[in-house]
């Protein structure tokens, strides 16, 4: 077979950083991490921006950080009401680690077009 | 009361074998490894060993009832069996803060691995670690940023950082080498990395490499979304080229730039890190040289000692060895000097070769980074060994993909994310590594690929240096 008809075209594709390559993720698998990032005793918090502010270090916080949030519906609940209010926004899962003063992790949930 | 003088030559146990000494807060602990030549005692070989590395020498001389010698003296404390060796045993020695010239790791590594090592009576010696006390670390500056603030300075969260080196490692023009770093970041690594050996050779100067390298990142960046950075290699032929280089990365805008602390020396690599921190910069660290010095498991200085070190030195990032790939080290080892890097307190523990309790306080902590013959299948092992926090670097596994630079990064981000994925959802990643990364290829032909092109190589050979337990 010649070279070249082997040879994938790979495209740049814009991502959003952590899971960026992964295919949307099933209700159960965004259940899965937000169950973990509670798990590992960090502080859920809901950010979102409309999407020409990706880059910006600080996105819109989603009401404030649950604290101490040990419950997985709420913290779904509240994700799918920060989507219905900003529908062309992107929605970001963040676990803030009060340890470390880091996010233990950062996803974005619902991609805004 | 004062001596007198009384000249000649003392056993040095007799001065510097101190078995009821109860070590300080404030002393340096250091453990040897001692191989005597033969028929010389155990209690005379640690002696000397403390001796020569702190305040003896091989005959009493006048001048030293000038001064007390019994504040400043290195002391051996303590004598073990090293498990399974007959010919070597374990010295333990403290010695006085006030030997050591503040934040000066150099002077530290003067003393305690200086003459001593050419000693003739001894036949073998290691380093194998080293206590330092509060005092000491909190008078070095330590890592420039930090695990917390390099994490925030590159947004990224959740899950390794994903690097490769450019390769070919030599040869290539400014042009050609930018093209390379372009490949890689828009197929989603977050950092491309100068070889070691790049520094300003006649076929791709410095400033070449850097003007066309940070077009490469700023170009990369826009067009993904994401943040991209590439370790500037600043080693250079005296440190003020190596400054001149750092300040042009900076003045291009890029994020980290990168050091050879062993090759280049702890002076350099701590000026350099005291102007990183100043600047706001990033500090990738490698360490060329280090396999010298810490491969042989009777003499030398191990490497979670050269690990404390430049923890101490300062670094953002250092090469710690993959555990699974082509280069030396074995898994419980590497995993106790990778807590010497990131945590704030190491307990003593054996099995991982930790011989002290260390607490770092509220030192930074620094990434531990894996790199040289892994490839897509590791990705499982790699994060469950090193965890978040780490920086994966795949050289032959990005560039080596039949599509290319680009294809290959992609193909390792989509595993690295599917193994965090599945590692977050409760899964056994080392167990059901296969089923993983199937299962991800599924949505990723880069992946399927790469899993197809790799699937033979393994890099399978006994570790030199093992720790020393009883089998």
């Amino acid at each position: 077979m010649p070279f070249q008809s082997t040879v994938g075209d790979y495209q740049t594709v814009a991502t959003l950083e952590t899971f960026g390559f992964l295919p949307p993720m099933t209700q159960d698998e965004i259940y899965d991490q937000i169950a973990y990032i509670i798990a590992q005793g960090w502080s859920p918090v809901i950010e979102h921006v409309h999407p020409s502010g990706s880059m910006q270090t600080y996105w819109s916080y989603w009401k404030l950080p649950f604290f101490g949030e040990k419950d997985l519906n709420v913290v779904v609940n509240e994700l799918e009401a920060c989507h219905r209010a900003y529908p062309d926004h992107h929605v970001r899962m963040v676990g803030y680690d009060a340890y470390t003063q880091s996010q233990g992790t950062a996803f974005v949930v619902f991609e805004g077009r | 009361m004062s001596k007198k003088y009384d000249a000649g030559v003392k056993e040095y146990r007799d001065t510097y074998w101190t078995p009821d000494y109860v070590p300080l807060d404030t002393d340096l602990l250091a453990c040897f490894k001692c191989t005597g030549q033969e028929g010389v005692p155990r209690e005379e070989v640690a002696a000397a060993v403390a001796a020569e590395s702190s305040t003896g020498t091989w005959s009493t001389v006048w001048s030293e009832l000038l001064t007390d010698l019994e504040f400043y003296k290195g002391r051996c404390y303590r004598i073990e069996d090293v498990p399974g060796d007959k010919e070597s045993f374990y010295a333990f020695i403290a010695y006085p803060l006030d030997l050591f010239e503040e934040g000066s790791i150099t002077n530290v590594l003067t003393s305690l691995v200086g003459n001593v090592f050419g000693f003739k009576a001894l036949r073998h010696l290691r380093l194998e670690d080293i206590r330092f006390p509060m005092a000491f670390i909190k008078t070095c500056g330590g890592p420039p940023n930090g695990i917390v603030v390099e994490r925030d300075r590159l947004n990224k969260y959740g899950r390794p950082l994903l690097g490769c080196t450019i390769k070919p490692k030599l040869g290539l023009s400014g042009k050609n080498y930018g093209r390379v770093v372009y490949e890689c970041l828009r197929g989603g690594l977050d950092l491309t990395k100068d070889d070691e050996n790049i520094n300003s050779q006649p076929f791709q100067r410095w400033r070449e490499r850097f003007e066309f390298v940070a077009e490469a990142v700023k170009l990369a960046q826009q067009e993904t979304g994401e943040v991209k950075g590439h370790y500037l290699n600043c080693t250079a032929t005296t440190p003020e080229e190596m400054y001149e280089r750092a300040e042009f990365a900076k003045e291009l805008d890029m994020p980290i730039i990168m050091h050879d602390y062993i090759t280049g020396g702890f002076t350099a690599n701590t000026g350099l890190a005291n102007w990183c921190r100043k600047n706001g910069m990033l500090l990738h660290i490698h360490r060329a040289m280090h396999a010298v010095i810490d491969r042989h498991p009777k003499h030398g200085i191990h490497f979670r000692v050269l690990a404390k070190c430049l923890r101490l030195s300062g670094g953002d990032q250092l090469h710690t060895g993959t555990v699974v790939g082509k280069l030396e080290g074995d898994r419980q080892t590497t995993l106790g000097y990778i807590d010497n890097l990131r945590e704030s307190f190491v307990p003593e523990d054996r099995t991982r070769g930790n011989f002290f309790d260390q607490d770092w306080g509220s030192m930074p902590g620094v990434f531990a980074v894996a790199s040289g013959g892994i490839h897509v299948w590791h990705m499982p092992a790699l994060l469950a060994i090193f965890g978040d926090d780490s920086c994966l670097q795949f050289g032959g596994g990005t560039h080596g993909h039949p599509w290319g630079s680009a294809a290959g990064a992609a193909a390792n981000r989509v595993a690295l994310e599917a193994c965090v994925k599945a590692r977050n959802a409760g899964r056994e990643i080392e167990k059901e590594s296969r089923d993983i990364l199937m299962e991800a290829a599924k949505h990723s032909p880069e992946l399927a690929i790469a899993l197809d092109t790799w699937k033979e190589i393994k890099f399978e050979f006994d570790t030199v240096d093992k720790l020393d337990v009883q089998q």
